[in-house]
């Protein structure tokens, strides 16, 4: 009995350190972000020459950096912040809706066609972006798929292979005799689709929409070469060539529009964490 | 008629018939924008690699020189064997601390959740946005030193390698966490009531059982690795040059330079006439990319035959 609760006693101690030590990386974990939130108010002479200290006072540049921020480089902010949002927003519907109702037919109907696309859309996860960039943005430009209203098509397209391969895989382990009951009931397959499989399919569609929202916003290389750069950028785009062309001179300002693009991305996170965390395991082990 | 019956038998002629008629509203969107975002920009970049172009409309076929010219590129093979070693020491230490973290994260331990939170959170932030936090990070600890991130090789290499650890970590944890979770209970008492030590269970008992997440986790940090490029571009956009002269030929080599930066700067920074080199280059990088991934499915297939 003795011994027992002595080795109780040790594990609660192991634990309880375990727990501090986790605490103190955590902390260092975050280190980063609030590098960026200090010197996002920090006077920019002294983001380079004291990058850890506080901005207390004649290091504290209130809002000015936010101020100058929005319209540096000439291109206002919130216009980049508009695209991004708007380009993250109607890609990612497109892709679930689309996707999913092609993966239905692919599942269901299985013909050679069907297998054939399937075939190539898992073939696609496999290809890196440099393999097809050039041409693609060529194709963009003759198509006239260069703005934030026509790029979704792009996305709905290079989107598709791992879109098409997570939904296929949960509609086959759906029981077709619910669907044969719809059809029964006098329902044609467009009823039968929206009424009946894609309630069916919300998991994959939670799981399936962090996975291309996460990668539309943050992407950078292919909105930088599918989109009319002299009139649209998107947030990486902007802080690309902002850090490019005016990172050194302004850096406190560069900060500052690091830290109003990550404000909103961190509370995506803490609201929706659980479908992220879970959305990203899925889609790991099936991609 | 007849041949269709195998068919029917996977899924019934009463769904299959009328979902047919409906080929154009289901199957047609995603066909065209595949099209024309990813099945024809494949084959034209196939082809282009074996010519000589300036823009996609002067082409004109000249066979392998462009493969002879990227093969013998001294950047590219420095971008190569530089990417490969990162990808290797990245994928080493992205597991290990990985699944440590998901070993002490499944142990009971209080505030696991807030961890796990915090341990994910840098995946949401973008490459390029990562890339310029960490820059000023560490040029504000190097300027006492006297030096900077994008002046030194050997930091720019351990720089994007704590880059991607930040990174990283949380992502493969939680597939850890999840395979962790999925080992049953039983066989681990099983263990522990048969003696064996903490380090025995966790080596001879945990470690068997998720050796598929360790495949998937593994092959994914090292495709990831070989593709990186957001955070190679904003941190030390390949600088410093190293340049050497080599019986009489002058080469500048971008000493921290991976292989997509490597083909984009190769594109897109030196004229429009190395543009089929470029496409080369591309195209052996998709090929290197393809068979890890033809790796590590065959991989995951066998491991999934012995479970």
């Amino acid at each position: 009995m003795k011994g027992d609760s002595r080795t109780l006693s040790g594990e609660r101690r192991r634990k309880t350190i375990l727990s501090i030590v986790l605490t103190v990386i955590c902390i260092i974990w975050v280190l980063p972000v609030l590098a960026v939130v200090i010197n996002s108010f920090k006077v920019n002479t002294f983001v380079k020459t004291a990058t850890f200290a506080l901005p207390l006072g004649e290091m504290w540049a209130s809002f000015s950096n936010f101020v100058t921020g929005i319209t540096l480089g000439n291109y206002n902010f919130w216009q980049a912040a508009f695209y991004s949002l708007f380009i993250t927003v109607i890609s990612t519907a497109l892709i679930l809706l689309f996707c999913s109702m092609a993966a239905w037919y692919i599942a269901r109907v299985n013909s050679l066609f069907c297998r054939i696309v399937y075939f190539v859309c898992v073939f696609s996860m496999v290809v890196p972006f440099q393999m097809v960039m050039f041409t693609l943005s060529k194709t963009a430009d003759t198509l006239k798929l260069n703005t934030p209203w026509t790029i979704p098509i792009i996305y709905l397209g290079f989107g598709a292979g791992l879109a098409v391969f997570m939904f296929t895989g949960f509609v086959k382990s759906i029981p077709l005799e619910i669907e044969e009951a719809a059809v029964i009931d006098g329902c044609n397959p467009v009823k039968t689709y929206f009424t009946v499989v894609l309630p069916m399919l919300k998991p994959t569609l939670i799981s399936v929409g962090v996975l291309e929202i996460m990668w539309v916003w943050n992407d950078y290389l292919l909105p930088y070469l599918v989109l009319d750069r002299t009139q649209y950028m998107t947030i990486p785009i902007l802080i690309q060539f902002l850090k490019g062309s005016y990172g050194t001179v302004d850096l406190g300002a560069t900060m500052a529009l690091i830290l109003l693009s990550i404000i909103p991305v961190i509370i995506f996170y803490l609201i929706c964490q659980k479908h992220i965390i879970k959305g990203v395991a899925a889609g790991a082990v099936k991609g | 008629m007849k041949k269709k019956r195998s068919s029917a038998s996977v899924s019934s002629n009463l769904i299959i018939r009328p979902i047919r008629r409906y080929c154009w509203l289901f199957l047609l969107p995603v066909v065209a924008a595949f099209a024309i975002g990813f099945v024809w920009p494949f084959i034209h970049g196939i082809y282009l690699s074996i010519c000589k172009f300036t823009t996609t409309s002067d082409a004109k076929v000249i066979g392998f020189g462009n493969y002879l010219k990227a093969l013998s590129d001294p950047t590219f093979l420095h971008s190569f064997w530089y990417t490969a070693l990162f990808a290797v020491v990245s994928l080493v230490l992205i597991n290990i601390l990985a699944f440590a973290a998901a070993y002490l994260l499944t142990q009971n331990i209080r505030g696991t959740n807030i961890f796990r939170t915090v341990f994910f959170m840098p995946n949401l932030i973008g490459g390029i946005v990562l890339g310029y936090i960490w820059s000023m990070i560490f040029d504000g600890i190097l300027m006492h030193f006297g030096t900077s991130i994008v002046l030194d090789s050997g930091l720019g290499f351990w720089g994007l390698i704590i880059l991607m650890l930040w990174q990283q970590i949380g992502y493969m944890m939680i597939i850890y966490i999840a395979g962790l979770q999925a080992v049953p209970e039983d066989i681990i008492e099983a263990s522990k009531i048969d003696g064996a030590s903490k380090m025995q269970t966790l080596f001879r008992v945990t470690i068997p059982n998720v050796m598929p997440s360790i495949t998937i986790c593994t092959f994914l940090s090292l495709t990831n690795g070989f593709k990186l490029f957001d955070q190679n571009l904003a941190l030390t956009g390949g600088n410093p040059i190293i340049s050497t002269i080599e019986n009489g030929v002058f080469t500048q080599i971008k000493s921290t330079e991976m292989l997509a930066l490597n083909i984009y700067n190769t594109f897109y920074g030196q004229g429009s006439t190395a543009r089929g080199t470029a496409q080369a280059k591309a195209v052996l990088f998709f090929i290197l990319v393809a068979v890890i991934g033809i790796i590590q499915l065959r991989a995951t297939r066998n491991k999934e035959v012995q479970q």
